[in-house]
């Protein structure tokens, strides 16, 4: 299995991992999804002309350097039955640190990003029903002393992530 | 404070051996010949199972798709823009299709304002190399946008502070009803 960091703080200043051409047909490759068939590792191996070997090694190496913060199913949190929203919270810049690891320390917190704005703290929350939303914003408020905003999507404009390299 | 669901959502019932499934693969699918197999293993499922309820959740849109998830930094992608919008609510739905499909956009929503301290509702999420990159995009979408469009700020993300992705709970029972909270 794949130990993942419970937390990660890659800055701005971190920099770009150097990367051969066969890891960076691997990571395009990876975007677009794996086949979901019998041995879907070889039959990507297959495509890109690599081992099967090889393939599963470059990515555990890559997960392991943090260029891919992940390798799974990407799951689908409303369909799931869950519940979903962006927020954010203006947090003085003193109380930094303490508000942001207040708020990493919600298990619904999904990922949470610095920003550079007086909406300074932008973080994804999912849980497990859709009014679940409501009290991790209300306990997110109680524990640091701001208010959220909560922006919950009201439509979503179909596109796909993928950064070429 | 509570949350709008969208009504193209479909709510598509699991199972507990899917959800199961997803306890058991949140963290990532492992990194072995058979992923279907060494899953299931820790289940009491076949592999053929494991994959067949993949499929059947990937065809529902549960899952968008098994992949990979790049680091944007760690990718040489240093500048990463959340590009937010103050547009006319009469043309939102058709602009923000069309934004979606502009390059370099990765995800695009629209979302509601908070008056007066946030009056943007278009949201566009940018990768470049360079912020100079990425200003360039926010051009070309302040053109395509055009009168539709009264404000815009660029946020920049500079510093990741948890990327963990979706997490549910494992414990026997969890996700029928709400938690307690403490």
């Amino acid at each position: 299995m794949i130990a993942m960091p419970a937390r990660q703080s890659v800055s701005a200043t971190t920099p770009a991992a150097e990367l051969d051409a066969a890891d960076r047909r691997l990571i395009n490759r990876l975007q677009d999804g794996l086949p979901l068939v019998e041995a879907p590792y070889a039959a990507v191996a297959a495509e890109l002309e690599l081992s099967e070997g090889e393939l599963l090694y470059r990515l555990e190496r890559l997960l392991e350097a943090g260029v891919l913060s992940r390798f799974g199913p990407m799951y689908h949190a409303e369909r799931l039955g869950g519940g979903l929203t962006l927020a954010a919270l203006a947090v003085p810049e003193a109380d930094f640190e303490r508000v942001s690891e207040a708020v990493n320390a919600f298990p619904e917190v999904a990922h949470n990003y610095r920003r550079e704005h007086r909406l300074n703290m932008w973080f994804v929350l999912a849980t497990e029903t859709p009014e679940g939303i409501a009290e991790v914003v209300e306990a997110i408020e109680a524990a640091t002393g701001l208010a959220v905003f909560n922006m919950p999507k009201q439509e979503e404009f179909h596109v796909r992530l993928h950064l070429p390299v | 404070m509570s949350v709008s669901t969208c009504p193209s959502e479909r709510h598509t019932a699991l199972d507990t051996t899917d959800r199961a499934i997803v306890v058991a693969t949140q963290a990532g699918l492992p990194l072995v010949p058979d992923p279907w197999g060494a899953v299931g293993r820790t289940l009491g499922l076949t592999g053929e199972e494991v994959r067949s309820r993949l499929v059947r959740m990937q065809e529902a849109g549960i899952v968008r798709r098994v992949a990979a998830v790049p680091n944007h930094y760690r990718l040489g992608y240093l500048a990463n823009g959340m590009t937010v919008w103050d547009v006319d609510d009469a043309h939102i739905n058709r602009l923000g299709r069309e934004v979606a499909m502009l390059p370099g956009v990765s995800h695009c929503y629209r979302r509601p304002r908070h008056l007066p301290a946030w009056p943007y509702n278009l949201f566009a999420m940018l990768h470049g190399h360079t912020r100079e990159e990425v200003e360039c995009q926010a051009e070309e979408l302040r053109a395509l946008l055009g009168e539709s469009c009264r404000d815009h700020r660029i946020l920049y993300s500079s510093r990741i502070l948890k990327k963990t992705g979706l997490r549910l709970d494992g414990r026997p029972g969890a996700g029928r009803q709400p938690e307690p909270r403490r």
